[in-house]
């Protein structure tokens, strides 16, 4: 206990002395976080800084081991760096999909060669990584992928399409299921691999959303070589890797439920907005729906930290991402929606500076009951996998 | 956020004992016996010292904090077991402790303890739990109170032996401790969904004694915010039981049940509602335990997750009794089977200590709107 009062105080003066003041802003937007990668163009020195800073502490990755460049911290260690970061308003140092779906991934299946070759870049940020798992014929039956790579000797020649990949066109590299057994059940003939984006035979071309921006990609294979090394895990075993990876990216998103550090809470804020009464939300009706909201989402927080303090203790119930993943992200378009209540006819504006943001924001979190396995596909996994209801 | 071995302990042998010594069948039997209660059930628990689980050690309680108390209550939801653990071990006996004197503690507390004295809070007129209109009033009389008033819906009110009568008017809310065989004090009760009785108690020019006072006159708001964070935090405990035992009936059910040569648990449509539903109980025991936990440790936000809980496990708990029922199809509407058991029980708990449009309204103000 006392270590860790120890530990509180230093990160405390620690992040005090190293937090740029720019970074203890609210981000406005999605255009405030930092991905990093070989492109990435700092939005500012405190930005670059920060990372810089983190990274160096093993902070962007606080729980990874040290060895890869991780934080080594303990699970109480990383909840206190959390908090001290949230009490400061501290923005997130990096953006990652290496740091919240390949990294553990990798951690669990690579080998350590493998390891040494990718963790300590993911923790720093240089290179930044995409994901490639939907197809156009393969979306919420991610099993039926046909990317297909084909066992050249030396390496596997890749050709097929992605779809949906978010920052295809901004990444590095791409970690991607491909099919290297026809012949067999769907699952069965699945691998894991991983490429530069800069190969030859690559290419891609954004899609734009109804929010307006460009986040996400087609991605075109054409016989592209990827060297054998470059496989993760057992050719053909790679289904495992890749739920594997999707329980982190659904807790991940799952997170989005969470009430914003820092923020006001909603009701408060439609207080703000549309005046009281006796100190009460003088809208009856938009009072109402405000408490309801954070009824659940204070409940949904406490769930977070219930099911991640069981899991420590080995008490974990199964599939507890896909709760997760399907409550968070139906609360927080409910969140969303009652922004734009609050916002009312001021919300409209789809201008692309700030002022458009809420709308912007609103629409894209409508993607989050879709990405990462729709919210019908978690009901599906929770009815059958906790459940054990009859397919 | 998890049980210490101690509580899980608890846990495991509340579930045990009750499943044993107070099924739905026991309650069934009651009620077709033309009952109301369950004095035995009573006499057995008491044996065990739950009536004491949160009186303190001094008091000759088990001093065993509200988590402990929210653990037994969730295995008392499981088999809809009925005692007046929740209304005179936990919630009477906290009202006494946060504001009787230490001579009225003593008095009461232990008698609270062993079971042989049961308390009841008397406090709403209104039906729906609005303590800021009482009007029954406490005058003084030389050394002596006179009190006058009508208290509403008190559940089981009629087989307490003591009333925590809480009065209004200029001075401010203020609380007597009145046997409930005091010369003007008159009940009539009513049969309630569940198969207790609510007593709806007159209080008519009743003379008591100043020590009868719990606390100072006027000065009882504190406690009885305390009182209604207590009694939120735990009758949402009892709610999760009966919710999670009212799912776990339906999910075997989905599992048995065939139509369309099918087990009905194949059908999409009800196996979504079930993972959802499945969500939401999570959801709920997270909210409880926090709840719990913040009455143990007595902290700031005491309030606002009491009547978080309280207002997450109303809702849940209609939701798990009504796709209980509906997910039985015509069983589900029948007396003989059990579902419907809980489904009443969940309206009487819903209600009781303020319904959710109470508690949502408080946490509302409470989180400064
Ligand atoms: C913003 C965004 C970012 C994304 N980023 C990436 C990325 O980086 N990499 C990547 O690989 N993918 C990404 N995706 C793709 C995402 O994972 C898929 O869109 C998702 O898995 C759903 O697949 P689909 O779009 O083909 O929809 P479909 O599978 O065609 O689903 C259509 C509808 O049918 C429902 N449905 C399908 N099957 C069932 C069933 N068995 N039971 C009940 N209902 C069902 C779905 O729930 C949905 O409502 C992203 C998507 C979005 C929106
Ligand atoms: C008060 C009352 C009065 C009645 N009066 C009459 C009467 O006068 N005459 C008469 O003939 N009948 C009567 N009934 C019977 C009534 O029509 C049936 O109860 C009803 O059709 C449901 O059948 P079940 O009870 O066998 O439920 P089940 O069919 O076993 O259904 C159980 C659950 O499974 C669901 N389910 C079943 N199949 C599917 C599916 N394919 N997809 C999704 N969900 C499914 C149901 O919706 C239900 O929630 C009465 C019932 C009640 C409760």
């Amino acid at each position: 206990m006392e270590n860790l009062e120890t530990f509180r105080q230093d990160t405390r003066d620690w992040l005090e002395a190293n937090c740029p003041e720019d970074m203890r802003q609210p981000m406005r937007s999605d255009e405030d976080q930092c991905w990093g990668g070989r492109n990435w163009v700092f939005k500012s020195e405190g930005q670059k800084l920060w990372l810089e800073r983190m990274a160096a502490k093993g902070w962007t990755a606080p729980r990874w081991p040290t060895e890869y460049g991780g934080g080594g911290l303990s699970g109480p260690e990383a909840k206190i760096l959390g908090e001290e970061m949230a009490r400061i308003g501290a923005r997130r140092p990096l953006s990652s999909f290496g740091l919240d779906m390949l990294g553990p991934a990798l951690l669990l299946y690579a080998t350590e060669e493998q390891k040494q070759q990718y963790i300590p870049d993911i923790i720093k940020g240089k290179i930044r990584w995409c994901q490639g798992y939907s197809e156009p014929n393969a979306g919420s039956d991610l099993a039926s992928l046909r990317t297909k790579a084909e066992d050249m000797g030396d390496h596997y020649l890749i050709n097929g399409s992605k779809v949906w990949t978010s920052y295809a066109d901004k990444a590095d590299w791409i970690f991607c299921l491909v099919r290297t057994d026809f012949d067999c059940a769907k699952h069965e003939g699945i691998s894991f691999l991983l490429f530069d984006m800069t190969s030859e035979g690559v290419s891609t071309k954004p899609i734009k959303l109804i929010s307006g921006t460009s986040p996400f990609c087609e991605t075109f294979f054409d016989n592209v070589q990827v060297p054998k090394a470059q496989l993760v895990g057992t050719l053909n075993k790679g289904w495992e890797i890749a739920k594997y990876l999707l329980t982190h990216e659904r807790a991940m998103i799952g997170g989005f439920g969470l009430a914003g550090g820092g923020m006001k809470g909603m009701g408060q804020m439609a207080a703000a907005k549309r005046g009281t009464t006796d100190g009460r939300l003088r809208d009856a009706s938009l009072r109402a729906e405000a408490s309801s909201f954070e009824i659940d989402e204070m409940a949904f927080g406490l769930t977070i930290e219930r099911i991640t303090d069981e899991t420590k203790a080995g008490q974990g119930t199964g599939a507890s991402s896909s709760i997760l993943k399907m409550y968070g992200t139906e609360l927080n378009k409910l969140r969303q929606e009652l922004f734009m209540a609050i916002g009312a006819t001021d919300a409209l504006n789809f201008d692309t500076d700030s002022k458009g943001a809420l709308v912007r924001s609103w629409l894209r979190s409508k993607a989050n009951s879709i990405e990462g396995g729709t919210t019908e596909v978690q009901l599906n996994i929770i009815a059958k996998r906790i459940l054990g209801l009859p397919a | 956020m998890i049980l210490s071995e101690e509580q899980q302990l608890l846990k495991d042998s509340a579930r045990a004992f009750l499943s044993e010594s107070a099924p739905i069948s026991a309650l069934r039997a009651m009620r077709d016996a033309g009952e109301d209660h369950m004095p035995e059930l009573w006499t057995k628990m008491s044996e065990m010292g739950w009536p004491g689980i949160v009186i303190p050690d001094a008091y000759s309680g088990l001093e065993f904090g509200y988590v402990g108390a929210g653990v037994v209550l969730e295995e008392m939801g499981r088999t809809l077991a009925l005692s007046p653990f929740l209304s005179s071990a936990v919630v009477a006996a906290s009202l006494i402790n946060q504001l009787g004197s230490e001579q009225q503690k003593e008095k009461y507390l232990p008698g609270i303890a062993s079971g042989e004295l049961t308390a009841v809070l008397a406090a709403d007129e209104t039906g729906y739990f609005d303590l800021s209109s009482i009007e029954t009033t406490a005058s003084e009389s030389g050394d002596a109170y006179v009190l006058s008033g009508n208290k509403r819906g008190v559940i089981d009110g009629h087989n307490a032996d003591l009333l925590l009568v809480v009065t209004g008017g200029d001075a401010g809310m203020s609380v007597f401790a009145v046997e409930s065989g005091a010369e003007g004090v008159s009940c009539e009760t009513r049969l309630i969904v569940d198969s207790q009785r609510a007593a709806d108690i007159t209080f008519d020019s009743v003379t008591v004694s100043s020590d009868a006072l719990l606390g100072s006159l006027g000065g009882a708001s504190e406690a009885m915010e305390f009182t209604i964070d207590v009694a939120a935090a735990c009758s949402a405990a009892e709610m999760l039981g009966i919710s999670i035992e009212t799912f776990e009936r339906t999910v075997g059910y989905l599992k048995e049940r065939e139509q369309f040569g099918e087990k009905i648990g194949t059908f999409q449509g009800l196996q979504h509602r079930a993972a959802q539903l499945f969500a939401e109980i999570e959801v709920s025991k997270s909210a409880v335990l926090a709840a719990l936990q913040a009455l143990d440790a007595n902290s700031e936000k005491r309030s606002v997750l009491a009547s978080m809980a309280k207002a997450k496990c109303s809702k849940v708990v209609r939701n798990a009794t009504e796709e209980g029922v509906q997910m039985h199809g015509g069983i589900g509407m029948t007396d003989e089977f059990d579902i419907g058991f809980f489904m009443k029980r969940a309206a009487v708990c819903r209600q009781a200590y303020g319904d959710y449009h109470f508690h949502a309204d408080r946490f509302a103000s409470l989180r400064g709107y």
